[in-house]
């Protein structure tokens, strides 16, 4: 296992009295490529700039290294951030924006007569320079260290944005939404040239994205988030295959949700059959999500299929046709290479594996806005086990 | 569509023409024109008598955009970092006196510097020795900065405001401290608003009168005073006041010029 990194411990953000990240914990290992991913006010900004130094949690602990950091201010933390609209420095040209963090003297602990002490530094403007260059030429903008920013295109300003936050070396890159304003093509290009990046320097990145798409491919760990809440964490394999609820299977690539009713084990009903499926451990009758993958449906003809319905449409979509099907009160998507008309009847079949069976959540039980911020503990006991013997004055 | 932008222009074109050019030729025109109405260089060369005055009335006008600039630009900073009431409360007052005739503005300003006046009274009550400030180029000096310092204030906030925040996180986030981030980025990204304020100041500084009247006595005439005395005064000479305001202008125009150039050179060092 990695070493952990960062560690947010119970964190509650509030704004005004309102919950906006309820009481979540994360791990963040070393040398990771973590992303959050949700829908857009999930809390996701939040959590990063609660990591950067930006915000400090209403309630809960930021552990760095194992040393709470609540109250060091982002200038003193060895995380960089690459910002959601690039904040570049509009004053400056590309050069002196990935310059900037470079020029800041750096406090590093000398030894004179057998003590210590810290003592700022300068870098030296050959290695400033080097550095600069090095950085640009690994986002691919070698030669452009003279242009102004506002001469950039979207793409290059993201880049921009990457050196300068990469050229200082930091232990984390913080993300939000880098690739948000860049079109499919250039979005896909820079997913993978990123992800080069980060192998290659060899620093954690933290990733916010609402693209379901771009957290599967880039990940080694995703964070699917949900109203301040953490929905469920794993490797992207995980989360597509073995989504926790309804809300992940549905977020994470297509999905048919039917509610259905879990009898026993292995035996579930909903669209009035009853089925064979590989799930166990719920009560007895308890009611339940079933999640279908579009892909996992196969259609035959209408006397072989378990279940039956007429198409309603037929849409192509390059590898496969996705298919809407009208099977008595849903209507389900079915991902098929072969392509029947608008109007057919057709069969719908499922093994056993292709149904997951999920606890319906109360995602918004009654008195969800009840939760207010008095209802949170604001000194949790766990905190002074973590308070280093230093003053936070210590820098990360 | 362009006829149109024309057309909609026209009222404004004709008010330029009307009050605008025209006066700015009659202007040129009597500067170059003798008693007797013929063509002459005579108004410029009696100018040279005047040297002190022109020295005084850019010197007073640099004075005071220094102290405008040193006053209003911590007060610009410390009032774009303030919200509600407070920033309001500050405006407020910043603004207030300029809702107040300047005449009025100024007598008021006499009244405190005066030799037994309401500064001199606090002075003696602390058993302080009394100051001699009225009609001297000091007092005319802090009458222009209370008059003019709105005009350094205002155009500076706005640009503070205008600061992308996300530039000044990010500048925390690269490991600026609160001064280097002031001094790295909020200082230039600033600069405009600073080149806008000291123009708004220096321009009317140079040609300030009244105040010079009131606060300075006799001995503080500056260029206002003396193009006001060819116009309306008891030596009546528009052909040597229209030479006045030309060459005042002029050297205005120069001073400007030349800032701005300083101005850009500035953003051209940051640059490099
Ligand atoms: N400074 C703030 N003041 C008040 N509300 C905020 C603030 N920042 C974020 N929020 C609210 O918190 C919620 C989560 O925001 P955010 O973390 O930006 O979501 P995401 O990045 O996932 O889209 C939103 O409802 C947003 O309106
Ligand atoms: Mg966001």
């Amino acid at each position: 296992m990695k070493k952990e990194l960062i560690r947010l411990v119970d964190c509650t953000m509030a704004f005004d009295g309102e919950i906006v990240l309820n009481a979540i914990n994360l791990t963040i290992h070393n040398k990771e490529f973590l992303t959050l991913l949700g829908p857009s006010g999930c809390g996701k900004t939040t959590t990063l700039r609660i990591i950067g130094g930006f915000e400090t949690p209403t309630s809960g602990s930021v552990l760095f290294d194992g040393v709470r950091i609540n109250e060091v201010p982002p200038h003193k933390r060895r995380v960089n951030t690459v910002f959601q609209k690039y904040a570049l420095f509009p004053h400056l040209n590309v050069f002196e924006n990935v310059a900037f963090g470079l020029r800041i003297p750096q406090s590093v602990p000398v030894t004179e007569g057998g003590k210590t002490r810290q003592k700022k530094v300068r870098l030296q403007e050959a290695e400033i320079g080097q550095r600069v260059q090095d950085a640009l030429e690994l986002v691919g903008l070698k030669g452009y260290h003279r242009r102004r920013v506002h001469q950039l295109s979207g793409g290059q300003q993201q880049r921009v944005a990457i050196a300068r936050a990469i050229v200082n070396r930091p232990q984390v890159l913080l993300l939000d939404e880098p690739l948000g304003a860049l079109d499919l093509k250039l979005r896909k290009e820079m997913q993978h040239e990123l992800k080069e990046i980060q192998q290659q320097v060899g620093i954690t990145f933290v990733y916010v994205t609402h693209d379901q798409e771009e957290a599967l491919t880039m990940s080694d760990t995703v964070v699917v988030m949900n109203q301040g809440n953490i929905q469920q964490i794993g490797t992207p394999v995980d989360i597509y295959n073995e989504p926790v609820n309804a809300f992940v299977a549905d977020f994470i690539g297509e999905s048919n949700i039917i509610q259905g009713v879990m009898h026993r084990d292995n035996d579930v009903s909903f669209a009035g059959k009853r089925f064979l499926c590989v799930d166990s451990g719920f009560d007895p009758d308890q009611p339940v999500d079933v999640v279908i993958r579009p892909e996992d449906v196969r259609l035959t003809a209408p006397k072989d299929g378990q279940l039956r319905g007429t198409v309603n449409s037929v849409t192509f979509k390059g590898v496969f046709y996705e298919i809407y099907v009208d099977v008595g009160e849903l209507e389900w998507m079915v991902h098929s290479t072969a392509a029947p008309k608008v109007g057919d009847e057709v069969g719908l079949c499922l093994t056993p594996e292709d149904i997951h069976v999920m606890d319906r959540p109360d995602l918004f039980p009654e008195g969800a806005e009840a939760l207010t911020i008095e209802d949170i503990d604001p000194e949790p006991d766990f905190e002074d086990k973590y308070v280093d013997e230093e003053p936070p004055e210590a820098e990360l | 569509m362009k006829k149109r932008g024309g057309l909609l222009a026209a009222p404004y074109t004709v008010w330029m023409a009307l009050f605008t050019v025209i006066p700015m030729l009659l202007v040129v025109y009597f500067a170059f024109t003798g008693e007797d109405g013929r063509f002459t260089f005579g108004n410029f060369s009696q100018l040279l008598g005047y040297g002190a005055v022109f020295g005084r009335s850019f010197w007073l006008a640099a004075l005071a955009t220094v102290v405008c600039l040193a006053v209003g630009y911590p007060l610009a900073y410390a009032m774009s970092r303030e919200t509600g009431a407070v920033r309001n409360t500050a405006m407020l007052l910043l603004m207030l006196p300029m809702w107040i005739n300047i005449l009025l503005r100024t007598y008021a300003w006499m009244s405190i510097l005066e030799n037994k006046g309401l500064l001199n009274q606090l002075l003696s009550f602390l058993r302080l020795p009394p100051v001699r400030i009225i009609n001297t180029p000091a007092a005319v000096a802090l009458g222009m900065v209370y008059n003019y310092l709105p005009f350094m204030v205002l155009p500076i906030l706005t640009v503070i405001q205008k600061i992308d925040g996300s530039v000044i996180e990010a500048a925390q986030d690269l490991g600026g401290s609160q001064f280097t981030v002031f001094k790295r980025v909020i200082l230039p990204l600033s600069l405009p608003g600073v080149l806008s304020g000291v123009t708004m100041v220096f321009v009317p500084g140079v040609s300030t009168f009244i105040i010079s009247q009131l606060l300075g006595g006799g001995k503080s005439m500056m260029l206002g005073d003396l193009i006001e005395m060819q116009f309306l005064g008891s030596t009546y000479n528009p052909y040597l006041g229209s030479a006045i305001s030309l060459v005042m202008m002029v050297i205005v125009l120069i001073s400007m010029a030349v800032m701005n150039r300083f101005g850009e050179g500035e953003e051209e060092v940051m640059v490099l």
